[in-house]
């Protein structure tokens, strides 16, 4: 049963980052254009209304669906690697006009090329995990 | 109105729900993630330990990314008869400059993403290193758009802050200055 609402909300992400043209190279490259509005209104809007509601959930200690306590964890500190590693995606993004999310869902839209952004994507997870040790974090 | 492009204002608060909901499922939103679990699942832990984790675990966001492949499916082909994204006319002929001709007319640039386009081996080079930077980047930042930008700072985390900071770096470096590099005609 919930193997099925994690498919649904993956569906209906799929179809809301694809529908808002988030997920099109163009709206990217305009974006660090600033010549729209559009996608700082979709990121702006979610993060809004996402405050909103995580800070609800914290401060309400509302449980989860199936009863147990919810942990947000804080994210580890640094500055390197939150600098060094976003520089370094910051550059795929605009380049592949895709983040990982907008991946997936364009292999399913069935632009073929992204196929080739996924294996790309892939081998630099893999490098990143072989070469974590010698990073600076 | 749902075959149109959905507007922002209603976009961003469904993306805040999908990730309210899923904290609420007891998870969290985050889809970079997912390439760990996937070269796990290769086999990666062969070369390096930081693999070796518990696949199982991590099953439920791969139902998501499933779920998103879906969704594209959906969205692509039965919700918009138009693909053509109508980005501002600046953006336009800014690219047209770079010979993005099929800019204002498609979803994605067919000069990047149309199957005859991979004739040119460039471009092959061009998408191969685009991933591999957002693979490298994201797993070394610990998160990407959906686990910094909209996750971390909802939740007003400072690392995803600099995080962002970091990405926009990246992103105004990628198009102000190395695509008339790349792309020059």
């Amino acid at each position: 049963m919930k193997n099925i609402v994690y498919i649904i909300l993956g569906t209906f992400l799929g179809i809301v980052l694809y529908k808002s043209e988030a997920a099109s190279w163009f709206r990217i490259y305009e974006m660090f254009q600033f010549d729209s509005f559009h996608m700082y209104g979709i990121i702006g809007s979610a993060l809004a209304v996402g405050i909103v509601l995580v800070q609800w959930i914290k401060k309400s200690k509302v449980k989860s669906f199936s009863g147990e306590t919810i942990a947000i964890l804080d994210k580890e500190k640094s500055i390197a690697r939150y600098i060094l590693g976003g520089a370094l995606f910051g550059l795929g993004w605009a380049l592949a006009g895709a983040c990982p999310g907008p991946i997936y869902i364009l292999v399913g839209a069935g632009y073929w090329p992204i196929v080739i952004v996924l294996v790309g994507a892939l081998l630099g997870a893999f490098a990143y995990g072989v070469l974590r040790s010698k990073l600076p974090h | 109105m749902l075959y149109q492009p959905w507007p922002w204002y209603v976009s961003g608060p469904l993306i805040a729900l999908i990730m309210a909901l899923l904290i609420l499922m007891g998870k969290r939103f985050g889809m970079s993630s997912n390439l760990e679990t996937f070269c796990s699942i290769g086999g990666a832990g062969k070369f390096s330990d930081y693999f070796k984790t518990d696949v199982k675990s991590k099953r439920w966001n791969l139902l998501v990314v499933l779920g998103s492949v879906i969704g594209g499916f959906l969205g692509a082909h039965w919700l918009s008869p138009n693909p053509a994204v109508n980005i501002s006319d600046k953006t336009v002929s800014k690219l047209q400059e770079l010979g993005f001709d099929s800019a204002g007319t498609a979803y994605l640039p067919t000069e990047l993403f149309g199957m005859e386009s991979l004739t040119d081996p460039k471009v092959w080079i061009i998408l191969l290193v685009a991933g591999f930077l957002v693979g490298f980047g994201t797993r070394y930042a610990g998160g990407c758009t959906s686990g910094h930008a909209i996750s971390g700072l909802s939740n007003l985390q400072r690392p995803s802050l600099i995080a962002v900071i970091g990405f926009f770096i990246g992103g105004l470096i990628m198009v102000h200055l190395l695509f008339p590099l790349i792309f020059a005609v």
